[in-house]
């Protein structure tokens, strides 16, 4: 909403020198918040002339061109830029004559754009300043000729100043009006809420009109068959007539200032003038050429597939709840949205019928983004208008039209007012200082809320208050005390610190996803955010589960490879930004592979990054959400909150992590190494060892994965019963090259994805630690030949079982493949550290535990000792 | 040797026989400028065949009445020599160790590193440090769905189904829409999500990630964060909200920091306002800057969680994490925040 100061001054008096950001201010203390400030950018000297003769001289191309002598002083007077009383200006337009009183910008002036104004040569002559069409002026479409002011019916002596003439010297302060709040979409309400932030006096312009009853009849008919949630569509209808309205009458200049101030095109005297009320008093006008309706109106809702022609000449079918103004041809208005073309106001029209209505706020809502028309008129509905101030607005438009259109007030008109009168609300003693935590006075409660127009009567010490006809939001006792609360100020509310019960901390998940971020970054990741917006594709690719090629025993598993790709479940986005990526991610890893890129493409060729976040999945044949949703205000049952919850599609917590480019850069003395499946391993035991879960690693498939360097990932969950199980938790291991040059990274590209909340699960705080044994250790060496195909990890488990308690730790600390080693297999070197609990163990404990290891993977393995 | 020329008389111990033998080792000693040369300069003034052990061996012929004065000549003299020996080795190996250490110079400035700087976004930090401020009052932290239900987004926080603001939220929804499930707009619906499920009093923070259909710009993004923070118990007034907020941005942005309340409209709280905060070393100077929303619980909200608003009341909160990184780190475009360009998280290392 904009707020020309003029206009505003009307109400209340402003103190001389106000300004706009004196105004901002003072109505963002009431809680409407600033938004801009609006000015005509016309400054210098720009003043009232008369053409005094002007010379046609034809140019080359064909146009001619006035060379005009225009009187811009009074005689024997300097004019306002210090020139000569008479200036020659040049002038294409051709729409004045001799006499005609013009406006123009002389040297030194300066116009909307900026455009500014010098004395310049120009078709032979030096045109001393320039004659101004009302657009140039900023006042206005018009720009097919200057602007003659005997147009706007004014008459000023030569040399007057034009901006001040014009109204041009106005601005406006723009505002945002909350929802609640739809009187101050109005001069009138914002004027009252200066008062309540100021202290200056407020003159209701809704009190300085007589509002005079129709004497005749005009037949109007409310019939709402179908009323939207037991609302009536109207509980107001005031029309009034008037007569013999000249339709060539100007705009007043202050009028088409203060409209375009506010942000509207002045159209015709009618139609501005309607406009103009709506803006003043916040009611929405409409007016009808009286002479082209046919009968009385009717106002019903619209019948399955009717149609109707707004009068922007769009033929608009219809809907059953859209609320119609009819008379005996038809649909004649939408109502509160726009008006039809048949009865439009024309430059034609001299009897005109106004309309003054209250609509239902929910129907004027639906309809107008039903049709995607939001209006000055229907915003006003749907926040709620003042019932109250129809006739007044009928009144006031009736008399402008009499003042300015040299129209007859006629007695026929219709006063239809069913609105309800605002229900009385109790106000206990006390509740106001309780609720806000400050201890008002009665008075300053009473006169609170007398400021804002409510009326009050005792009652057993506590209020009855009856809100205002135009605060529809004032409905509680609690929105009562907001408004004590914001009349005397919210700056008086103290501060105090309240003191919750003791509380658990952060839950062990809580810590544990910090952990896991700090982790990651402290082992060279950095973290980013990424949207969760995927393609299709990309879902189908990341988002399926990986599988493992090999048994936990670590035995090959046949099957594994030949899966057939299926469409992945996921959730689409009904109103996408970005129609290529409609759909929620089921993997962390298309957004992280997206921002790689984005890093690569601006010159960091090493990047490794991770992100924690939600994933969207939903499991196949589950119909998720609530097609009846429960009401509000009441507790949902016990079943409808149950189906709320069930219907929530699940979403895990994943980490997912993406190196590209080296691991280590190559720096003085020490060689560069390139990331690869092994980083993501890493990445993966860093976060394993920082949360205290073993992760288990397999050889694994994924379809968006390398079939060799994948990895699938396993925790062993502790179960209630005797056997334990594993359950796979995520992947690791390199992209598949043709699947990093989609996303135009290079060939190796290192990832990891991982559920954490299955990670988290199996994160026990209350472990069982094992003793720490302080005798002497032994350590020895033991190199095994195994067939390549055997994984390193089975072989580990097979030594460590075999060589059972006394082997304290075991470590793979080479991969031999070679000469001296069959092709086909490999030579694995294990480190071994062993110890007893009471004393220090023999040479010959050692080798025997060692050799039992041995024999437990020569059992499964065919393992060889390679001395 | 020659009988006819008789035994050579050996040196007898003379002062200056001793004299001539210690001034020699001396001087060999002074000489001696490495560990080895001093080994070789021992064995010659201080070992079995050096001059003063040969004196050392007459002294068995030296007459009994002159064995305590040569004893002491030769004692002494031999003393120094040893004495010598000890300062000029202490000397060498300190100067040879400090000559090793020299010789081991590296250029510090030029040193390599297997380990890679990482680190943390400024966005999950700065919501960490919130929420340990009121951690650390026994407020516990909440979570809940991004992919929410409208009922806890919208009917369930008062958004009547006609209510402007509802129109007015910009939200992401997901087919199919009558399942009636949307991209969470605000971490409000844990607000209800704790009531539901948590006996009172209430203390909850929950930051979280919600979503809007805002073009990325330089001020705005479709995905961002916010901090809510809700209380409900017997006797709460706005004055304990206030309280909480000081309370809140001066842990959070220092003891000058200030918070300013002005009139403002949420469908979930009545009376609601507009947050703003005020700090000294804000970027572009002192000033106010808008951060966020907050109220009194609406009583219909606290109705849909089934507690009696004659009963209970309570405040609720809820800030833009954005926002309070772009006004306190002088980020001054969104798109350095949401592009995960590596180079601006490695500005914060791993703290805010």
């Amino acid at each position: 909403m904009r707020v020309p100061l003029s206009w505003l001054g009307e109400f209340v008096d402003l103190a001389p020198g106000t300004t706009p950001e004196d105004v901002h201010a003072a109505l963002v203390s009431v809680g409407l918040e600033e938004e801009d400030i609006h000015r005509f950018e016309v400054s210098g000297p720009i003043v009232v002339g008369e053409v005094l003769e002007f010379v046609g001289e034809e140019q080359t191309n064909g146009k001619t061109i006035n060379w005009c002598q225009v009187q811009v002083a009074p005689d024997g007077e300097l004019a306002a830029d210090d020139g000569p009383a008479v200036h020659g200006i040049i002038c294409g337009a051709h729409n004045f004559a001799v006499g005609d009183k013009v406006v123009v910008t002389l040297p030194g002036a300066s116009l909307p754009g900026p455009f500014p104004i010098a004395a310049r040569k120009t078709y032979g002559h030096t045109s001393d300043g320039m004659i101004a069409s009302a657009r140039e002026l900023g006042l206005g479409d018009e720009h097919d000729g200057i602007l003659l002011l005997k147009n706007l019916g004014i008459d000023a002596p030569v040399g007057t100043d034009a901006i001040a003439l014009l109204g041009l010297d106005d601005s406006a302060v723009e505002i945002n009006v909350t929802p609640d709040r739809g009187y101050a979409f109005s001069i009138r309400g914002v004027a009252r809420e200066y008062s309540h932030a100021t202290g200056v006096p407020f003159r209701d312009p809704a009190l300085a009109l007589t509002v005079v009853a129709p004497v005749t009849l005009f037949p109007v008919t409310i019939d709402d068959q179908a009323p939207i949630r037991e609302q009536t569509g109207a509980t107001v209808f005031v029309t009034r007539v008037v007569r013999g309205v000249d339709p060539t009458r100007p705009t007043p200049a202050w009028m088409i200032a203060r409209l375009g101030l506010v942000g509207i095109r002045s159209i015709s005297l009618i139609v501005d003038v309607t406009n103009y009320v709506m803006f003043e008093l916040g009611q929405p006008l409409h007016g009808y050429d009286l002479d082209k309706l046919a009968g009385g109106i009717i106002v019903r809702r619209a019948t399955i597939g009717e149609k109707f022609t707004t009068l922007d000449a769009v033929s608009r079918t219809l809907n059953v709840e859209d609320l119609l103004i009819t008379d005996e041809s038809g649909p004649i208005g939408l109502a509160g949205v726009m008006g039809g073309a048949s009865t439009e106001i024309t430059t034609q029209t001299v009897n005109v019928l106004v309309e003054a209505a209250n609509f239902d706020p929910v129907s004027i809502a639906r309809s107008a983004r039903r049709h995607k028309l939001p209006s000055e008129a229907s915003k006003r509905f749907e926040r709620g208008v003042d019932p109250r101030v129809a006739a007044v607005a009928a009144a006031r438009v009736v008399q402008l039209l009499v003042d300015l259109a040299g129209g007859v007030a006629d007695d026929l008109g219709s006063v239809y007012d069913e609105a309800p009168a605002p229900q009385p609300i109790l106000l206990p003693t006390g509740f106001v200082s309780g609720l806000i935590g400050l201890a008002y006075t009665d008075d300053e409660v009473r006169d609170a809320l007398v400021d804002v127009g409510a009326s009050l009567v005792e009652a057993d010490g506590d209020l009855q208050v009856t809100p205002p006809s135009w605060r529809p939001d004032l409905t509680d006792k609690w929105t009562l005390a907001e408004e004590v609360a914001r009349i005397v100020g919210y700056d008086r509310i103290p501060s105090v610190l309240p003191v919750a019960p003791p509380g658990r901390g952060l839950t062990r998940t809580q810590t544990l996803r910090r952990t896991v971020a700090q982790t990651l970054a402290a082992t060279g990741h950095t973290e980013v955010l990424t949207y969760p917006f995927v393609s299709e594709r990309a879902n189908n690719l990341f988002g399926v589960a990986v599988m493992s090629t090999q048994t936990d025993a670590g035995a090959p598993m046949a099957d594994a490879a030949s899966a057939a790709p299926v469409p992945v479940p996921q959730m689409k986005v009904a109103n996408p930004l970005d129609g290529e990526a409609p759909f929620l991610r089921t993997s962390m890893l298309p957004g992280l592979l997206q921002i790689a890129h984005r890093n690569r493409s601006r010159g960091l060729v090493d990047v490794a990054i991770y992100e924690q976040g939600l994933v969207f999945r939903p499991e196949v044949g589950v119909t998720y959400g609530t097609v009846v949703l429960p009401a509000g205000a009441e507790r949902p049952s016990t079943e409808a909150e149950a189906a709320l919850n069930t219907g929530i599609v699940p979403q895990p917590l994943l980490v997912g992590v993406v190196l590209v480019g080296n691991d280590v850069r190559h720096q003085p003395a020490l060689p560069a190494v390139a990331a690869g499946w092994q980083s993501a391993l890493a990445a993966v035991q860093q976060l394993a060892l920082a949360t205290g879960v073993r992760i288990e690693v397999r050889q694994g498939r994924h379809p968006a994965m390398h079939p060799g360097r994948t990895a699938e990932l396993f925790v062993t969950v502790a179960a209630a019963t005797a056997a334990a199980s594993t359950v796979s938790v995520g992947f690791a291991g390199e992209l598949l090259p043709a699947v990093a040059d989609d996303y135009d990274l290079p060939t190796v590209v290192a990832v990891a994805e991982i559920n954490l909340g299955l990670v988290f699960a199996q994160a026990d705080g209350d472990l069982t630690v094992t003793p720490i044994r302080t005798m002497p250790a032994a350590t020895q060496d033991l190199s095994l030949v195994v067939a390549a195909s055997v994984p390193a990890a089975a072989v580990r488990t097979a030594v460590a079982e075999g060589a059972a308690d006394l082997l304290e730790s075991i470590e793979l600390v080479d991969d031999y493949r070679g000469a001296g080693v069959e092709p086909g297999q490999k030579s694995l070197t294990f480190a071994l550290r062993f110890r007893r609990e009471e004393r220090t163990l023999t040479a010959a404990e050692a080798s025997a535990a060692r050799l039992a290891g041995v024999a437990v993977a020569a059992e499964r393995f065919g393992a060889t000792l390679r001395e | 040797m020659s009988d006819s020329a008789g035994p050579i008389d050996p040196p007898a111990i003379t002062e200056a026989a001793v004299n001539i033998a210690v001034d020699a080792g001396l001087a060999a000693i002074a000489a001696a400028d490495t560990t080895a040369a001093l080994r070789r300069v021992r064995s010659e003034h201080a070992g079995e065949s050096s001059p003063l052990s040969k004196l050392n061996a007459l002294m068995r012929s030296v007459p009994g009445n002159q064995k305590a004065a040569a004893g002491k000549l030769v004692g002494q003299a031999r003393g120094a020599v040893t004495k010598a020996l000890t300062a000029r080795e202490d000397e060498i190996g300190t100067a040879e160790a400090a000559a090793r250490l020299l010789a081991e110079t590296v250029d510090v400035t030029a040193a390599a590193s297997a380990w890679k700087a990482g680190a943390r976004h400024p966005i999950s930090l700065l919501s960490e440090r919130a929420a340990d401020v009121f951690v650390a009052m026994g407020w516990e932290v909440a979570e809940g769905p991004e992919l929410e239900s409208e009922w806890f987004n919208f009917d369930g926080l008062n958004f009547d189904e006609d209510h402007p603001a509802r129109a007015m939220q910009d939200t992401f929804f997901v087919e199919p829409t009558d399942a009636h499930l949307v991209l969470r707009t605000q971490t409000s619906p844990v607000q209800l999500r704790a009531l539901l499920s948590r006996e009172l009093p209430v203390y909850v923070v929950a930051p979280g990630r919600v979503f809007r259909t805002d073009e990325l710009d330089a001020t705005h993004t479709p995905v961002f964060h916010q901090i809510e923070g809700i209380a409900i118990d017997k006797g709460l007034t706005m004055a304990h909200l206030r309280g909480t907020l000081d309370h809140f941005v001066q842990a959070l942005f220092g003891p000058e920091a200030k918070v300013r309340l002005r009139p403002n409209y949420f469908p979930f709280t009545e009376p609601s306002a507009e947050l703003d905060v005020w700090h000294p070393t804000f970027k572009d100077g002192a000033r106010w800057i808008e951060w966020g929303g907050c109220g009194m619980v609406h009583a219909n909200v606290l109705r849909s969680a089934g507690i009696d608003p004659e009963v209970y009341s309570g405040f609720a909160f809820g800030v833009g994490v954005e926002r309070a990184v772009m006004f306190r780190n002088d980020v001054k475009d969104m798109h350095d925040m949401v592009e995960g360009d590596i180079r601006f998280s490695q500005q914060y290392g791993m703290t805010v």
